[in-house]
């Protein structure tokens, strides 16, 4: 298995309720807490393991705002694991999730370092390396129904720009919309392999334009209506 | 990248002390000079203190030090972890060239040739740790280990000359070779700053798919400074980088060579030991302070 996420950029309206609910299941996760310092204060800061960042796209007027969800992209080459001097970071061979043993984590920041993608962030808190784990705690929870055994950050996506599957299997729907749509990997030049991938946003549709005539109907109706 | 202090004394003085100890094995292997026995093991001793200094401060840099012990484990993949076994193994090496030395063992230039071989190794290993992050482009170059291996050699050199010559010894060929190194070191400093004076590798563009188009960055996502703005981007003026370099590049280079050179007593050489020392520091700053990680991208920069 090769499970990872397939990230819509065409739906995401970057209202970072993933984001929201991947720290607030996570910090009482596994791996959690997931500490904040000063979180009411002028500088808040703290662990968050999912982060979204908004570009413009193009040039003005034609331009096109995208929100970008970043979290571990777990990839297939995974130089974070391979830079760990303690074995804390591990990729498992089961389902290719990158995990961090808390109990072996030094706090040395090498992986933090090699990930491109800012994935792995620093817990204040207890000195270790924080990062998505693609809630393994709940994927493969049996006491949850069976559609809830989804990230967080999936269920939670009020736009569906979220979704959670095995990327080996032809069938499932991220391989399927990873083929449909022709979707992308971060900084592929790193050769890292990244597994979750970005669904570029869909062209714009070019309507058909109507004969004189009714181009006029067409603009009377719709100043009606726009009243 | 942030600067850590605790990481920029580590590699300056435990490199200075691996240097050291690598001219003091060095000379045992081809007998430059004849020391005595007190003065090789008193050699020996202050470049173990400034390795012990170094690593000791490379444990500061650690948020959950408790787990250091666990990074001997992935000798096989991970250059820091090869870092921290060979810098362990070097101590029994050295103890038993100590004893060699003192007992005065046939074998101590098997000792002798152990601890340059591990001086090399470890120097070059904790380069490694930094030239194998592909995701920043100014270390992961050849140059960057090349480099280390020059300034410990450089470094230990001056604290080798220092020593010999307040011990009354005939320096003799080893200012020149020292000014020669010095040079050298300086020339391949140069190109290191030449090759990457204009951004490349991964844009804006590869970080967010959009291989064609124009991409500027809007809202980074957060309102204060996370993690990864502490790490990754640390911003310095144009004009204080310049300054730095400048200011690296006479005390490292410059002041020794002219000390070297006019002035070859004991004063002069631990002078210029001491002054490139703080050099060094100011080189591993701006190495530190330069290297731009691939994370900048995703806050709104267009090349690394």
């Amino acid at each position: 298995m090769k499970l990872g996420l397939a990230i819509d950029l065409d739906t995401c309206v970057g209202c970072h309720a993933c984001a929201t609910a991947c720290k607030q299941w996570n910090t009482s996760g596994t791996i959690g807490p997931l500490t904040d310092t000063n979180p009411y204060g002028k500088n808040p800061n703290g662990a968050w393991l999912n982060r979204i960042r908004t570009f413009e796209v193009g040039e003005s007027p034609q331009s096109k705002t995208v929100n970008m969800p970043l979290s571990c992209m777990h990839c297939e080459d995974a130089a974070c694991v391979t830079v760990c001097p303690t074995g804390a970071s591990y990729k498992r061979d089961e389902d290719g999730i990158v995990l961090i043993d808390q109990d072996r984590c030094m706090g040395c920041n090498l992986c933090a370092w090699a990930c491109p993608y800012g994935a792995r962030e620093l817990d204040p808190g207890s000195g270790t390396m924080k990062k998505c784990t693609l809630c393994v705690d709940r994927i493969y929870d049996e006491q949850l129904p069976e559609s809830e055994r989804q990230p967080a950050c999936v269920i939670t996506c009020p736009t569906n720009s979220r979704v959670f599957g095995d990327f080996d299997d032809p069938e499932s729907e991220v391989s399927k919309l990873h083929k449909q749509r022709d979707g992308k990997p971060l900084m592929p030049e790193l050769g890292y392999n990244p597994v979750n991938t970005y669904l570029p946003p869909r062209e714009p549709i070019q309507r058909p334009q109507g004969g004189k005539v009714l181009g006029k109907v067409k603009q009377i109706v719709n100043r009606i209506i726009y009243r | 990248m942030h600067p850590a202090f605790s990481v920029l004394i580590f590699t300056v003085t435990a490199g200075a002390g691996y240097g050291l100890l690598g001219w003091l094995s060095a000379n045992e292997l081809f007998t430059w000079w004849a020391l005595s026995i007190g003065m090789q093991i008193s050699i020996g001793t202050i470049a173990m203190v400034l390795i012990s200094i170094g690593l000791s401060a490379s444990t500061w840099h650690l948020a959950n030090p408790k787990n250091a012990w666990r990074s001997f484990s992935c000798f096989r993949t991970s250059w820091l972890s090869r870092e921290a076994v060979f810098a362990i193994l070097l101590y029994p090496v050295a103890a038993m060239y100590a004893a060699a030395i003192y007992f005065q063992w046939e074998s101590v230039s098997i000792w002798a040739g152990l601890c340059l071989l591990f001086s090399f190794i470890i120097v070059f290993v904790t380069a490694m740790i930094y030239a194998s992050l592909k995701t920043i482009r100014q270390w992961h170059h050849p140059l960057v280990p090349i480099l280390y291996l020059l300034f410990a050699a450089m470094s230990g050199g001056l604290a080798w000359a220092f020593l010999l010559a307040w011990n009354d010894l005939e320096l003799g060929l080893l200012i020149p070779v020292l000014g020669a190194l010095v040079a050298f070191t300086t020339l391949t400093k140069l190109s290191y700053f030449w090759l990457f004076k204009v951004p490349g590798g991964s844009s804006i563009q590869t970080a967010t798919s959009f291989l064609k188009q124009k991409v500027r960055i809007l809202d980074a996502g957060h309102s204060a400074p996370s993690f990864l703005n502490n790490e990754f981007i640390y911003d310095v003026a144009s004009v204080k980088l310049l300054r730095m370099r400048w200011l690296m590049l006479s005390t490292t280079f410059v002041i020794p060579f002219g000390l070297l050179y006019w002035l070859p007593n004991t004063l002069s050489l631990a002078l210029a030991f001491v002054i490139m020392m703080a050099g060094l520091l100011t080189e591993r700053w701006l190495f530190f302070a330069e290297a731009r990680h691939v994370v900048r991208l995703l806050h709104g920069q267009q090349r690394v």
